[in-house]
């Protein structure tokens, strides 16, 4: 019963706020019959589970208005002029998402009100995937909350920042109790049915493909694992077909866009059987489109290390120099280059200096093994 | 959304001078001074804690030991307090913010506690970013 309270909440919020309730209250009012629910259900379910969520819910979010408005009578005015709602026809949760994504956000405070209201995650769940104590997280998303309702339902957010905002939660990893990036692809995919758009499919591919890799991304010890050295029979083979499948209907549209080319880089790693079947030149290609979409110099720094594969370490080296410095990650691809170049000093000293740049201690530990490594006089 | 450490020190060797005339030791100012000064940091966290970046905060005891492993089947070796000790922290506040700009911007508003007659303090603060344990998923 937990899973389909869950998965039902944004749908009946959904409908709250479409109807006219504003964010904060309409929340509070689904959250009352979902615990309602929790109290009756097992008596006897409803026919039409949905049904019966909305219906609750409007009649306390009603409850709550006009309890309200009893008090401050001047609210009357806003509810006999309910807010502009978008058309009827729109699908509810996609709205919510929209409605959580607003422009007026940070992407932090998108994130956690995401995860809250469509997620239907706790306050307490979220504040310790993100390792932030409870209240904090919890005037995170009431600010946000307010910030929406402030707002007003007009400027709605776009699907890009809806898809960069499930992104963002996809890449913040796999910390308490709750899986992020499992989470992030359950809205990615329903993102991806309602909206049939080739990017939110993109993104949902994208999702798809680095997740399978997952069991194979760390050692037994925690260390990272680089692609080229991880166990290619642990990987998800499920996962990388339907991700494949869906990049390829995303393809058939012809409307490219950043995550498709990034989902076509990610299949391209996971098509191979093994590293050195790897189809550089075509991943090339593709970083050239997608160099040409995005003109972002982290992507200008992956295309010179898949240059190196493809044409040689020289090649990769010539790429490299077009890439600004400060670039994160920019000594660890220049160590691997030159490492290929056969200059292991000079690689070592480079794998030193990109250990002290690290963003996270897993990449620390890694390439401080690398410069290890090297030298003690070691062959990769 | 990344974590920053906000550390503020006592005594510095190392690192920007601080503004002239404003390193008067806290024991030199009046005790309304004091209070004001203490108040601005409760409505500092306060604030911080409203807009859902507030982390941790504590203050250290400007005095501690020095403590080793001291071999097998051996008590730790301490050693200390040194009271010379060049480099001092006070204490830190750890903040969980959208970039780096906002983890600036929150940094100079510490910084900007009122001191002797009121004003800013201008007090340097090192301010540092956490280093996540994962790298992102497209690593």
């Amino acid at each position: 019963m937990e899973d389909l309270l869950r998965q039902l909440a944004p749908r009946v919020l959904g409908v709250l706020v479409r109807r006219g309730a504003d964010f904060a209250s309409a929340e509070d009012a689904v959250q009352e019959a979902l615990i309602e629910a929790v109290a009756r259900w097992p008596e006897g379910m409803p026919s039409d589970p949905q049904a019966w969520l909305v219906t609750v819910a409007w009649r306390r979010w009603l409850d709550h208005v006009r309890s309200e408005s009893a008090r401050h009578r001047r609210e009357q005015a806003d509810l006999d002029e309910p807010p502009p709602g978008p058309t009827e026809s729109r699908d509810d949760t996609l709205h919510l998402l929209f409605l959580c994504c607003h422009p007026a956000l940070t992407p932090s405070s998108a994130v956690a009100l995401t995860l809250r209201a469509v997620g239907g995650l706790t306050t307490r769940q979220i504040a310790e995937a993100y390792l932030v104590p409870e209240t904090t997280m919890g005037q995170r998303i009431s600010r946000a909350k307010r910030t929406v309702a402030d707002e007003g339902l007009g400027g709605t957010g776009d699907l890009g920042r809806v898809l960069r905002v499930l992104y963002l939660i996809f890449n913040e990893g796999y910390q308490g109790e709750v899986d992020l990036a499992a989470e992030a692809i359950r809205l990615a995919r329903e993102l991806a049915d309602r909206a049939d758009d080739p990017e939110a499919a993109g993104l949902l591919a994208l999702m798809l493909l680095h997740h399978a890799r997952r069991p194979s991304r760390f050692g037994t010890d925690g260390s990272l694992v680089t692609l080229a050295e991880q166990d290619r029979t642990r990987w998800d083979t499920g996962a990388i077909a339907e991700g494949i499948d869906i990049l390829h209907r995303a393809l058939a549209a012809d409307r490219l866009g950043e995550f498709q080319a990034q989902a076509a880089i990610a299949a391209l790693h996971a098509d191979a059987q093994s590293a050195d079947e790897t189809d550089w030149p075509q991943i090339v290609g593709w970083y050239d489109e997608l160099l040409a979409l995005t003109d972002s110099p982290v992507v200008a720094l992956n295309r010179a290390v898949a240059v190196g594969e493809a044409d040689g370490a020289q090649a990769g080296l010539r790429a490299l120099a077009e890439v600004p410095d400060g670039i994160p990650r920019r000594h660890a691809a220049h160590a691997f280059l030159r490492e290929r170049a056969g200059e292991p000093d000079r690689a070592a000293e480079l794998y030193a200096e990109a250990a002290a740049r690290a963003s996270s201690t897993a990449e620390r530990d890694h390439l401080t093994r690398q410069a290890a490594r090297l030298r003690s006089g070691q062959p990769r | 959304m990344a974590k920053y450490l906000l550390l503020k020190h006592y005594r510095r060797s190392s690192g920007p001078t601080a503004l002239p005339g404003t390193d008067v030791p806290m024991d030199q100012w009046t005790e309304q001074e004091v209070a004001d000064h203490i108040r601005f940091m409760d409505d500092f966290a306060d604030g911080l804690r409203e807009r859902g970046e507030f982390v941790d905060g504590q203050a250290l005891s400007p005095e501690g030991t020095f403590v080793r492993y001291g071999g097998e089947g051996r008590p730790p070796v301490t050693d200390g307090p040194f009271a010379e000790t060049k480099d001092l922290i006070a204490g830190w506040m750890i903040i969980d913010v959208d970039s780096q700009e906002r983890a600036y911007e929150a940094a100079a508003e510490l910084s900007a506690a009122p001191g002797r007659g009121g004003e800013p303090i201008h007090e340097w603060l090192e301010v540092r970013p956490f280093l996540t344990r994962e790298p992102s998923a497209d690593a």
